[in-house]
Order: C-alpha cells, then sequence, then structure tokens
C-alpha cells in the first residue's frame, strides 16, 4: 500500500532514499541539508532502514565514501547544499568520469561570500559542466519520484544523478506527498550493478592514468584514450534524456504520477509568451500566469525545466521556436555574463529561424524575496514591449528585487 | 588485564619463507633503485589476492601501469588525492554490506597522507575503520618532481627548498595518528622489507585501523646512486634517526633493527646517513651536530624507557 503523509521535504528525500534501498550512507551536515542527514542516520540507528551510515567529517570525505562503496559494487546515497557541493567539486568530477551511477540530493542554497545560508540556484548552476546528469524538483512529490528514478537512470546509463530541490522553499515546508509501496519500488528499480566492481576475483585497476592518444591492451584489443572516454561520457549523457522519458513512462504505469520528466508546461499550448524557470520558481508562476490570462489578456505559460544537464536543447526548441516571446527567471548566473539557463536556451534556439524574442531575469539571489507583483509586473512589460530594443541592452539581465 | 596488554604475533618470515608467488609484473614504470617498488613486491605477497587497493596519485599509480596495462594483479581503485582514507572507508562500507571479509587496503605517498590527505586519514581513525593504511614516506612529493613536503626533513635540499634547504622541521605522521588511538601503528623501512612483511601479516589479524608508515629511500629525490637504496635506508635506521616500532593497544614496542640501538655502542653517527645524500650537502656544521644531538637525546628517552639497566 502506498502512503500518504505531509512531511517536510527533506523527509520527503529521505524516505525515497529509503526506498531506493541506498545501502551506504555518507554525509557531512550543511543547512539546509542536515534535517536529511538526520533523518537517514535516525531511520538506520532505529533499524528502520538497513544501511551503513558514515559520519565522515567533509563533504570531500562524503562524496569519496560513496565513490568507494559504489565502486565495489553497493547502492550508496548522499547528500550537501551550497559550500558543501562545491568542496566535493573534485569528487563530482571524478565521480562521473568513473561512471559511477551515484544519486545525490542537492538543497540548493546560495553560495558564500559572503554567507549565506537561503536558497537560490548558483551551487548546482556552478557544477554543470561536472559531467552529472542534474534535475530539479518543484514540490516535495516530485523531490520523492525524481531520486527514485533517478538511482534507476543513474544505474542504467553509469552516469551520477543530482535531485536538486529549494533550500527552505521546500526543504523546510510541510506538504502533503504520497509514498509509492516498499515492494512496488523493488519491482521498479532493479538491484544495484556496477559493471566495474572492484572484485579481487576479477581484478581491474580503475581509473589509471591514461594517455592522450587509443593504445592497445595485452590482448591487443585498443582501448580508447581519455578523449574517447569523455566522448563516450557526453554521448551517453545526451542519450540519458531518452531513458529518463522512458523511466518516467514506466513509473506513471506502475504509480500512476509523471508524464513531464524534462518540460512540464502550464497553459503554454496556446501561449504567445512562455516563461522558462526551474525549482519552486516555476510553480509561482501558475499564479502570475493564471493573472496576467485573466486580467490582462496575454496568452502566457510556463515551462519548467525539470532536467537541466543534459539540456535538452531540441525539446527546448521544438517547444519555443513559434512563440513570440520567452522569459528567462532564475536564481543564479555565470559572472560577468548572464543567467546560465537564458545562455543555454539562447543557444539552443540559435539554430531556428523564427527564433522568439528573448528576457533574462536574475531573482531571488541568496534568499531574497520573489514577490509575484514583481513577477507579474516583469513579465507583463516584456510581453508588451513594443520598440526594439538594442540587441546588446535585450541581452543584458534585469536583476529584480534589488536594494541598492 | 591480560586481553588489553596482549600484543598481536606472527612468526618471522626469512627470505626462504617468503612466498615465491608474484602480484606484481616486472617492467613496470618505477625508477631504477625505487625504494617503493621493493614496498610494492613484498607488501602485496604478505597481503595475497584477497584485497582490494585505494590509491591516490603518488609514484604508486604511475607505477601500476598506464591503461589499460596494468603492473598489479589485484584491484585497485585510483582516486582523488584528498580521500584516500575515504575512499577506502567506503570500500569496507561495501565489503560489510556483502558479506566479505576483503581487506582494504589504502596505500599513499607522503603527501597523500601527511599533507593534502590528512583530513580524510583523521576521520578514518577517529571512526576506527577497520582497513589497513600506508604511507610510503619518501619525504618530499617525488611524482612531481621533489618539491617539500610535511615530512622533508629539515634542510633538505628540494625544489621548493633550494640553495639552503627546508628551513622547518618534518611532521611526525606516526606521531600524530597515534595521538587517535588506532588499533595498530608501526613504522617500518624500505630496506627491512621483511620486517614491513611481518607487521602486514599482523595488521591483517588485527580489526579497526592500521597505520603503517614506512621510510621509503627515492634515488633521484634524495640524491643516490641507485644501489645505495637500501644501504641508505638502513644507516637511517643505524644512526637512530629513524625508528622501527610498533604500537599496539598503546603499547609501543621498538622493532628488532631499531632495538639493537639500546645498546649504544650499536649507534652509528648521523654522518654516515646524511653524508651519501645529496639533498643534505646545504647543512652546515652546527645544523649536523644539531641533528646528531637530537638523536642522541632521543635515545637516551629510549633507553630509558625501553634499556634493560
Amino acid at each position: 500500500m502506498s502512503e500518504k503523509r505531509i512531511d517536510s521535504g527533506n523527509a520527503a528525500a529521505a524516505l525515497a532514499v529509503q526506498l531506493a534501498g541506498a545501502e551506504v550512507i555518507a554525509a557531512y551536515p550543511i543547512t539546509p541539508q542536515t534535517p536529511l542527514t538526520e533523518k537517514l542516520s535516525e531511520m538506520i540507528a532505529a533499524g528502520k532502514m538497513d544501511a551503513e551510515y558514515v559520519a565522515v567529517e567533509s563533504e570531500h570525505s562524503a562524496l569519496g565514501v560513496c565513490i568507494g562503496a559504489a565502486s565495489a559494487g553497493v547502492r550508496t546515497f548522499t547528500a550537501t547544499s551550497s559550500n558543501g557541493l562545491l568542496y566535493m567539486s573534485e569528487q563530482l568530477h571524478w565521480a562521473a568520469g568513473a561512471r559511477l551511477p551515484l544519486v545525490m540530493c542537492v538543497v540548493n542554497r546560495g553560495v558564500g561570500a559572503p554567507w549565506s545560508v537561503w536558497n537560490d540556484h548558483q551551487d548546482a548552476i556552478s557544477q554543470r559542466d561536472t559531467g552529472w546528469i542534474q534535475v530539479f524538483a518543484k514540490d516535495h512529490q516530485e523531490i520523492v519520484d525524481m531520486t527514485l528514478k533517478a538511482f534507476r537512470l543513474a544505474e542504467a546509463v553509469h552516469i551520477p544523478v543530482m535531485v536538486n530541490y529549494d533550500g527552505y522553499y521546500l526543504s523546510h515546508t510541510y506538504m502533503p506527498f504520497e509514498l509509492p509501496e516498499a515492494q512496488a519500488v523493488k519491482d521498479f528499480l532493479p538491484p544495484y550493478r556496477y559493471l566495474h566492481a572492484l572484485d579481487p576475483q576479477h581484478p581491474e585497476s580503475l581509473n589509471t592514468v591514461t594517455l592522450p592518444d587509443a593504445r592497445r591492451d595485452i590482448h591487443g584489443v585498443r582501448q580508447g584514450g581519455y578523449m574517447d572516454i569523455r566522448h563516450n561520457l557526453h554521448q551517453e549523457m545526451r542519450q540519458a534524456m531518452e531513458l529518463w522519458e522512458e523511466i518516467d513512462a514506466d513509473f506513471r504505469q506502475r504509480f500512476g504520477r509523471g508524464g513531464a520528466p524534462i518540460l512540464d508546461p502550464y497553459r503554454c499550448e496556446d501561449a504567445d509568451f512562455v516563461v522558462v524557470a526551474m525549482g519552486t520558481l516555476a510553480n509561482q508562476f501558475h499564479d502570475v500566469v493564471d493573472h496576467l490570462r485573466e486580467q490582462e489578456g496575454l496568452k502566457v505559460g510556463v515551462l519548467a525545466l525539470q532536467m537541466y544537464r543534459p539540456f535538452p536543447t531540441a525539446r527546448i526548441a521544438a517547444a519555443l521556436q513559434n512563440v513570440k516571446g520567452v522569459m528567462v527567471y532564475e536564481k543564479g548566473l555565470s559572472y560577468g555574463n548572464q543567467g546560465a539557463l537564458f545562455a543555454d536556451l539562447k543557444s539552443a534556439l540559435y539554430p531556428y529561424p523564427n527564433h522568439p524574442r528573448l528576457h533574462n531575469y536574475i531573482v531571488g539571489l541568496g534568499g531574497r524575496d520573489i514577490r509575484t507583483e514583481d513577477l507579474q509586473r516583469t513579465l507583463k512589460e516584456a510581453c508588451l514591449q513594443e520598440q526594439q530594443v538594442a540587441p546588446e541592452q535585450q541581452d543584458t539581465p534585469q536583476w529584480i528585487g534589488l536594494q541598492l | 588485564m591480560d586481553w588489553i596488554t596482549a600484543m598481536t604475533s606472527v612468526a618471522k618470515t626469512t627470505v626462504l619463507g617468503l612466498t615465491e608467488e608474484e602480484f606484481i609484473h616486472p617492467g613496470n614504470r618505477a625508477c631504477a633503485g625505487c625504494g617503493l617498488s621493493v614496498l610494492y613486491r613484498i607488501g602485496t605477497k604478505a597481503l595475497g589476492r584477497d584485497c582490494i587497493f585505494v590509491v591516490p596519485p603518488s609514484c604508486l599509480t604511475v607505477m601500476q601501469g598506464l591503461y589499460p596495462i596494468a603492473a598489479s594483479q589485484l584491484p585497485i581503485f585510483n582516486g582523488t588525492f584528498a580521500s584516500t582514507a575515504a575512499i577506502a572507508t567506503g570500500v569496507r562500507a561495501a565489503m560489510k554490506r556483502l558479506g566479505k571479509q576483503t581487506q582494504v587496503v589504502a596505500w599513499a605517498g607522503d603527501g597523500g597522507t601527511a599533507d593534502i590527505g590528512i583530513q580524510a586519514l583523521s576521520g578514518a581513525l577517529e571512526r576506527g575503520e577497520d582497513i589497513i593504511y600506508i604511507c610510503y614516506d619518501n619525504e618530499a612529493y617525488m611524482n612531481t618532481g621533489v618539491q617539500r613536503s610535511g615530512t622533508t626533513p629539515q634542510g633538505s635540499l628540494t625544489t621548493t627548498t633550494p640553495y639552503c634547504g627546508k628551513r622547518e622541521g618534518s611532521k611526525n605522521v606516526p606521531a600524530i595518528v597515534a595521538a587517535h588511538n588506532p588499533a595498530y601503528v608501526a613504522t617500518c623501512s624500505a630496506a627491512f622489507p621483511l620486517d614491513f612483511h611481518d607487521k602486514l601479516l599482523k595488521a591483517k589479524q588485527i580489526r579497526g585501523l592500521k597505520y603503517i608508515h614506512i621510510q621509503t629511500p627515492c634515488p633521484p629525490g634524495w640524491g643516490c646512486e641507485e644501489r645505495m637504496t637500501i644501504k641508505i635506508g638502513k644507516a637511517a635506521v643505524e644512526s637512530g634517526m629513524f625508528d622501527l616500532y610498533e604500537i599496539e593497544n598503546g603499547q609501543k614496542i621498538l622493532s628488532e633493527p631499531s632495538r639493537r640501538l639500546l645498546d649504544k655502542s650499536r649507534q652509528r653517527p648521523v654522518t654516515e646517513y646524511l653524508g651519501m645524500q645529496v639533498r643534505f650537502k646545504a647543512l652546515s656544521k652546527e645544523q649536523v651536530s644539531a641533528i646528531q644531538e637530537g638523536v642522541d637525546h632521543k635515545w637516551e628517552e629510549y633507553r630509558r624507557e625501553f634499556g634493560e639497566g
């Protein structure tokens, strides 16, 4: 029997990890992820979860423990936020390069300096090029479902998956969600496998120094060099999008939820203008879109981006190439340039002849309140923008809610 | 109280008793005269096949071969520099889940242990992870071309302490480890590989974290001929500069090659050891005297602690 609960987003994540049957958990506390770690250690100590909990001394070691355990053939999990994720950064690259099917929850938080414990997406965005698959949840139910699907995807493609959800907005708020039945999850998620598990019976040297060029092994078989290995990671990461859709379809058949694993549109069918956002911000736009449609007669919709890496280039282009305007609202940026999501989206649309006018807004950094009326006002202005704006100005992000 | 003070014992291995089975292929990428290559070959004979290695960037990474060729017949995880003990912890946790007794062996250099890796090592020590952690200490960052490390001795020339040698003293890593009260701490020398072999046999029998620190002469880094590796290693021990000992259940005992020095007449002057290596040529007479005084003082303490009369 599935079970309905009202609990925090962190508890939802912990319960999903329990259901997924992770066997080695290593984590280091950091706000706002800490209650997730505490919940896992509590369940293990109480005998409700059969796993090893390793209380490590840092995030670098947390992922190190997971890397070791996953390489030796066991399903693992860790979680972090903000500077904890950045402290892991080297290990993120390593885990992806080693093709380890890890799953990690990142409870998104602003990055220091100065210190901020509040939400934005800079932590995850800054790690977008590590070779991890990155998905973003919008509510507690998605945290549960995405985490379960993440284990299946990671183990199918041998690429680690980062499940992102907003600090405080989701981690510390209570919402209803449904937990699938344990046996049904077991059926959905086959036993863990890693193709090159460390085993004295079949010794292999993993992540050895690899030369620039392909080289023959002792059997005379030509094996790729570093560039070939990295190319495979990229190619298989691109293929992961289709697999993620298949996994979602299977999940939907079993549990009745899903259907929008990569792009989750709201009132986009006839939209002239579409907002693109990730995480809870996309949900906040539902009210904005309803208001502008009903009060202003503007045909607007919002497209939630559920998967940020691999970037769903073709799917985005198909969804947006015929609209008049696209407004990208985001909680992170590539400093000195513009919003990272905006730049990605622009490059996805560039090859198409009739690409829409694009607007970029930076909001909510370090937990700055994102006021719905500001979203309404800026979105309306963008929709009604008539005069041509100089290209450079059009391409410059606007910061919403500054208090300078 | 017997159970607390009891020390694990193993029979002494001789060259004749050493297994003929080889786990490391000849013709690997070790430099000529490499102290590590002796240790790796003999160490794996003690460890046997049922083990998994975790290795950070180090000379060992290179010695083990470049993809897709391996010099070792054992499973190896090459991991990031700072996380050897953490990765080994993860491998051990997986073995526990899988119900396997497989020995997990972390094998790192002095940089990977004493400097960049000390945080993860300290964490694993505090948690009492059931692993063997081996530090082969060649007293500088040799794999990157002889830069100073935390264990480089005072006065030693390296590429980052040129002309006058290192100003600072070295970290006493086994003492730092021992302060965590692990199950077992031992020091070894590449010049006494059978002592290392038997300490590994002992470590295999002990649960908890076993730390073995090995002084490992490096001809290109220390500035000596390749044939001098063992001679220099022996001179370090026989001059009393590097001590071989074990700490089990908090009890420290000197190992045989060092115990001989309790008889003061067996202690060779440090000049013999220092004089064999180019890295010490910047030492002044006063510095050499100070080193001799320090060694003498240490051994006076040892003789008081362990001497018979």
